[in-house]
């Protein structure tokens, strides 16, 4: 079953080893030993990953199972199914959920609508200076700590601040602090993370391929639907991850926009900084994680990751 | 397809009018790093230079800035050569689990940072029992800028082939120098693009920060976080955000460079 | 970033599955730190200093200079002692509790609703205050209390004390409030403006209005409360939960929130109320109902790897000078009877009500609620910190 995509037709081997310094033997050694060379290859990421990762997840994942004693703080471990029943059938769980998957999903929607028109422009319209300066400027604000941009839309929707000093000549008004904002600012936050991988995408569709298409009498809505979105759809989905997953585990944004609102991340935090009640706090990370899985294998079900 | 005039004009202006919004936080923290104003308020009170000589003054912005810096660098490290490693495995070799290998990969990112943070806090303190350091941080934050070094060098080498590479062994280079002198030269811009995502990524880490920091060890986002609630200290924040985002120029104006040259010579 | 990986061919999560399988067998064994909750003794003399030591404490208890070069106290005692210090800060209590049990610090300044958690733990010693000269200079109001002491073993050094008052936007709370009602049954004139501090431990707030307002529920201390009493608790702020603009738990939030008028009425610290930009029309109150508080102890680990050194932190951020730099940098009331002496604005121990024991009886400093009900009542079991929390993330929804 392993099969070495690049492995050297036989004739290779026939050709007379020059010098045979180890190095020299090593190499012609791990070039007739792919498995060898895989290994190699992937011995240090995978432990990593596997040792690293894995196994912590893995841990969390149990220690849902452990109870823990309110005062003095210790792990009991004793085995129940208590704090996973609980997050499963408790209201709380259920709308912090409903509402933690719905600022995601608006985020990442808003994100997305924002990013192609965008994208479409640098990678298409713009001339090759314009588009060098273009990608400086998406990436700069990237560098501004979180922290303060998300501190900076407080200022920015606060009562009198500049969202309502823009918007009241048209009637309009601050949100103020609560979902609205909420998303606002983590569409905000995350539109880097998804405009560049779309742009990624789009500069590797070939303007020969949409000149075709036009020579060939498609209009623009019809290139662009037929030709450039299947093209950059596992870009589209790329971007989408960011988005949705960092606005999934998102529990700073909201406490500093969001008013009286809390989302999942909220939950795990105050379960374990703040109760130090870690059985409980893993058994709702169990959500999120499964979300997570759920959207990975509902993104690989439409083929757009094959395509990467 | 053909753009008609309207349709560039529309686009340029959507562009215009987005890049814009992306600015006008980023103006507010400007402007406030000028404010009299301790707390952030809107609009800002009046003028001053103090909270800019504050900064200036600042060891402990300084320290931040250093820790940030050798923990972003440490795990853009790791990740470039994990990065590469395991996307040359994935890319040039097909066997059962590279799927799973390759959801493994993305897995540290997509999952929300407080999950990671508090699987590795859990993992580190309890499961291993070592003391949380700039150590562990730069673990945890390597795990998961892999991910970004992959993205990039995967792309690159599926748009690449494998021709050259048999060229060169055809040739009689041994595995070693057909990667140094074939492979990894194709490779440098997206080393480069990945690595400066994966430092970007590491320095303004908060969440996965939080969880699996030492005591001693304050990046400055912690710094960040701890400064907005000391008694006037908010301001000086911003000085640090404005400076970072000024400085942020001459890597990313390196990568656009390095990038574009590329353009040129294919 | 530049595109997201790669195939997910059938089997990708199964293989995950499989590697985590294989995994959990090395992950056995995963267990808590922290001590054992067997009482250790207190220091009875003091040895060699160890060169340094590790502080666990608010934001602004332990200042260095390296934030602002003239909030300095930290060298003065590195010099004096030569103990180095480290020190991490923490944003709430419970946020303290569980870093505490990272064994990491040597010190720690907790407020009361994590000092009996801490002791019951066992991560924290008993303090032998013969070692400590400067305590005999801490008012007597503060020492042996409910929070800092355990059947009469003092578990440490008092620090500063202030209370949870209310604060109210003038030009839009009018009358000026005398009660808690304008949080609480009267809040709904201004709804979306009204703020309360982010914490279980507010719950307690509810209490000591319904101490004063329904006497027939037998509340006799906030954080003592059954089943029944904490109910009616975690009702009042279900009600005001609909009027909530927002919760606070940084005072930057809650000062830029009163200054732009985002917030009108809620409850507040006396150094935001001093943080205010001139001119915001905000006063506070401490109201007739009386008010919660805290009063802050350094308290030494139980694991404590240099003991010598945090006996002489004690000691020295006991004395009157540090005691006031402190307590002054952050905006309480030191604990230090001479410190007022040395504060720079000096009015600041008028302004925050030190030494004034009668204003500090009206104030129930934190304690953590615990199952042994704290005010003596011993035919009903009393809700927990636990229970607390969890009603907290209800109320919030």
């Amino acid at each position: 079953m392993t099969v070495d995509a690049s492995a050297p037709p036989t004739r290779r081997a026939v050709l007379p080893p020059q010098r045979g310094s180890i190095a020299r033997r090593g190499s012609v050694f791990l070039s007739r030993h792919p498995r060898v060379r895989l290994s190699l290859l992937l011995g240090a990421p995978l432990f990593w990953l596997g040792l690293v990762y894995i196994a912590a997840l893995a841990a969390l994942l149990i220690t849902a199972l452990w109870t823990v004693d309110s005062f003095t703080g210790q792990i009991s471990h004793t085995w129940t199914l208590d704090n996973i029943v609980a997050v499963l059938t408790g209201s709380l769980y259920q709308t912090v959920t409903l509402r933690t998957v719905g600022v995601a999903l608006l985020v990442t929607i808003i994100d997305i609508v924002i990013a192609l028109p965008i994208a479409f422009y640098m990678a298409k319209v713009a001339s090759p200076r314009a588009q060098r300066i273009l990608v400086i400027a998406i990436l700069m604000p990237l560098w501004a700590s979180y922290l303060v941009k998300a501190y900076a839309w407080r200022s920015v929707l606060s009562q009198g601040g500049i969202f309502e000093w823009l918007v009241a000549p048209f009637g309009g008004h601050s949100p103020g602090y609560g979902l609205p904002a909420t998303i606002i600012t983590l569409s905000y936050l995350w539109l880097p993370y998804v405009i560049l991988p779309i742009y990624a995408g789009l500069e590797r569709v070939p303007d020969s391929l949409l000149e075709a298409s036009a020579d060939l009498g498609g209009g623009t809505w019809s290139t662009l639907r037929l030709v450039v979105l299947p093209m950059i759809w596992p870009a589209i989905i790329a971007g989408s991850i960011f988005s949705f997953s960092l606005s999934l585990g998102d529990y700073i944004t909201v406490n500093i926009v969001g008013g009286a609102n809390q989302m999942l991340g909220n939950l795990v935090y105050s379960n374990v900084g703040a109760a130090n009640n870690l059985p409980l706090a893993a058994a709702i990370a169990l959500i999120p994680i499964l979300i997570i899985f759920a959207y990975l294998a509902a993104v690989r079900r439409t083929g757009a990751l094959n395509n990467l | 397809m053909r753009l008609s005039r309207p349709a560039r004009g529309l686009l340029a202006a959507i562009t215009a009018v987005v890049l814009a919004l992306i600015y006008l936080p980023l103006l507010v923290v400007f402007v406030n790093s000028f404010s009299t104003s301790q707390n952030l308020t809107w609009p800002p009170p009046g003028f001053t230079v103090k909270w800019w000589a504050k900064a200036f003054q600042s060891d402990g912005a300084l320290d931040a800035v250093l820790t940030s810096l050798q923990v972003a660098l440490a795990s853009t490290a790791i990740a470039l050569v994990l990065g590469t490693l395991i996307s040359i495995g994935l890319q040039r070799f097909e066997f059962f689990g590279r799927d799973a290998i390759s959801l493994l990969v993305i897995l540290p990112i997509a999952l929300p940072g407080i999950v990671t943070g508090i699987a590795l806090n859990n993992a580190f303190r309890t499961g291993l029992g070592v003391q949380l350091s700039i150590l562990t941080l730069i673990i945890a934050h390597a795990t998961f800028c892999i991910v970004t070094v992959f993205n990039n060098v995967i792309a690159r080498l599926r748009r690449l082939g494998t021709s050259l590479e048999d060229a060169s062994s055809d040739l009689g280079a041994g595995i070693w120098t057909t990667f140094r002198l074939v492979t990894f030269p194709q490779l440098r811009s997206a080393l480069f693009a990945g690595g400066l995502l994966a430092f970007a990524l590491s320095f303004d880490e908060i969440i996965v920060t939080t969880f699996t920091a030492g005591s001693s060890v304050k990046t400055l986002p912690l710094w960040i976080l701890d400064n907005l609630f000391r008694p006037n200290q908010a301001p000086v924040v911003n000085v640090i955000a404005v400076v970072l985002v000024l400085v942020s120029i001459i890597p990313i104006y390196f990568a656009q460079r390095i990038a574009g040259a590329e353009k040129v010579v294919r | 970033m530049k595109r997201t990986p790669a195939r997910y061919a059938s089997g990708a999560l199964t293989g995950v599955a499989i590697v985590s399988v294989a995994l959990l067998l090395t992950a056995c064994g995963t267990s808590q730190g922290g001590g054992s909750a067997e009482p250790t003794q207190a220091q009875t003399e003091l040895g060699e200093m160890e060169g340094s030591v590790s502080l666990l404490a608010w934001p602004g208890y332990v200042e260095d200079g390296s934030n602002d070069p003239t909030v300095d106290w930290v060298s003065a005692f590195e010099e004096k002692t030569g103990c180095t210090v480290t020190s991490k800060t923490y944003g709430t209590s419970d946020e303290a509790f569980s870093l505490m049990k990272t064994g990491d610090y040597d010190v720690v300044a907790a407020s009361g609703d994590a000092s009996l958690r801490l002791v019951a733990a066992g991560d924290v010693a008993p303090v032998n205050t013969d070692l400590i000269p400067n305590y005999d200079g801490i008012f007597d109001f503060l020492k042996m209390q409910s929070w800092n002491s355990v059947d009469g073993v003092s578990y440490g050094i008092p620090h500063g004390y202030g209370a949870n008052l209310l604060m109210y936007n003038t030009e839009v709370v009018t009358p000026a409030p005398t009660s808690w009602d304008v949080v609480f049954d009267k809040s709904s004139a201004y709804k979306g403006a009204v703020t309360a501090y982010d914490s279980p431990i507010s719950l307690a707030d509810a209490a000591v209005y319904l101490m004063a307002h329904q006497p027939e529920l037998g509340i006799t201390n906030p954080y003592a409360l059954d089943e029944t009493q904490l109910a009616a608790s975690v009702q009042l702020f279900k009600d005001q939960r609909e009027n909530i603009g927002e919760y606070w738990s940084d005072y930057l939030k809650e000062v830029q929130a009163f200054e732009t008028g985002d917030t009108v009425v809620g409850t507040t610290w006396q150094v935001i109320h001093n943080s205010l930009a001139e001119g915001t029309p905000a006063e506070v109150v401490l109201p007739e109902e009386g008010a919660t508080g805290w009063s802050d102890t350094w308290m030494i680990a139980a694991k404590a790897k240099s003991p010598n050194c945090a006996y002489a932190w004690l000691d020295y951020i006991a004395s009157p000078e540090a005691n006031a730099q402190a307590t002054e940098y952050f905006g309480e009331a030191p604990s230090n009877a001479g410190a007022c002496d040395f504060t720079v604005n000096p009015d600041h121990c008028a302004v925050f009500h030190a030494g004034d024991a009668e204003y500090a009886a009206q104030i129930w400093y934190w304690s953590t609620p615990i199952a042994e009900c704290l005010d003596g009542r011993t035919d009903v079991k009393c809700t927990d910190y636990s229970d607390w929390t969890t009603a907290w993330q209800e109320i919030k929804g």
